[in-house]
């Protein structure tokens, strides 16, 4: 009986270890950033490149910088979601147009609508590299002492929203 | 007259090359320093290749940030650390020794280890029920008649 036990153990433990790794996406690298202040940066705005957008002037609010693009496929799948939730009006959302152009950003946002409270380009994708963007599209949620308390890989949709990201909201605008 | 045209479109192909490896021109030593550091280092949207070899754009991005570190003179740990802080140790092919690596590092070992001890309970286990088999006279007889033929019962 003991023969084969030992075995069937090994094999389960392997499978149980398999199982799980099922349910993993290897895409999703867990960000170093996530409690850590912010990457400050200053970049100018999409609408109007003359003014710049100043990441230090967002302290004293909870709010949300979503990476973009308008090359990027995954965000047309998120956009409506985004949309929604501008409308709800609980979080500002801020843009970063990365490694874009300023006509292609534009005419993006004039087709599907812009949620966003204010969009900054970053069109050699520097800020990106301090972010720690290596897919677009990808979400920031900094709290009001400016530092980033989660960090959304891939497209927001209604799940994480409802599960982590608006809970999270709410337990930070509180503070 | 002849000659010359045909050296000239001979070389023609080396010209058209000149463009391309535009990098690795302005600085070779730089480049190489960069090229030994980014082979260690992951690409994130390519996984299984490195910053030197994916043609990712966002490693080409990282390899010109590093090219840039490295101008400004800062140290291969220094640019290391610099990248680590952003993406995580997993743009590190080789893993640091952390608590959370410590079975990724030592759990090889470990398993041999087990596998050593479970065979030499196993080789013990069998030393002890093997017992050599004593033989009672008779039986040694008919063993040595079996093994031993007569020689005249050969032909």
């Amino acid at each position: 009986m003991m023969r084969y036990l030992w075995p069937f153990v090994a094999f389960v433990v392997l499978a149980g270890f398999l199982y799980v790794g099922l349910g993993l996406d290897p895409h999703e690298v867990p960000s170093p950033l996530i409690n850590k202040p912010a990457p400050a940066f200053t970049l100018p705005q999409l609408y109007d490149p003359a003014k710049q957008f100043v990441s230090q002037d967002m302290k004293g609010q909870v709010w949300l910088l979503n990476v973009w693009a308008s090359w990027c496929v995954s965000c047309r799948e998120e956009h409506p979601v985004l949309m929604a939730l501008s409308r709800q009006h609980i979080v500002p959302i801020y843009g970063l147009d990365y490694k874009d152009k300023n006509e292609d950003g534009k005419a993006w946002l004039r087709n599907g609508g812009d949620p966003y409270t204010l969009v900054a380009t970053d069109k050699d994708g520097r800020v990106g590299i301090d972010y720690g963007v290596y897919g677009v599209p990808e979400t920031y949620l900094i709290d009001k002492q400016g530092v980033i308390r989660y960090k959304q890989i891939g497209a927001v949709t209604q799940e994480s929203l409802k599960e982590k990201i608006l809970p999270l909201i709410v337990e930070l605008q509180a503070k | 007259m002849k000659y010359p045209l045909i050296l000239l479109i001979c070389l023609l192909p080396t010209f058209s090359y000149a463009g391309e490896a535009k990098d690795l021109a302005e600085d070779p030593v730089l480049e190489q320093r960069m090229v030994n550091l980014a082979q260690n280092l992951r690409c994130l949207v390519c996984q299984n290749e490195s910053l030197a070899s994916s043609r990712a754009d966002l490693a080409k991005d990282l390899r010109q940030e590093v090219r840039e570190q490295m101008k400004k003179g800062m140290t291969d740990q220094q640019i290391i650390d610099y990248l680590v802080s952003r993406y995580g140790d997993f743009v590190l092919f080789d893993p640091p020794v952390k608590s959370y690596t410590l079975l990724l590092w030592y759990g090889p070992f470990v398993l041999l280890l087990m596998g050593v001890a479970g065979l030499a309970l196993q080789l013990r286990k069998r030393k002890n029920t093997a017992t050599e088999v004593q033989l009672s006279a008779e039986e040694a007889q008919r063993a040595a008649a079996l093994l031993n033929p007569p020689k005249d019962s050969q032909t």
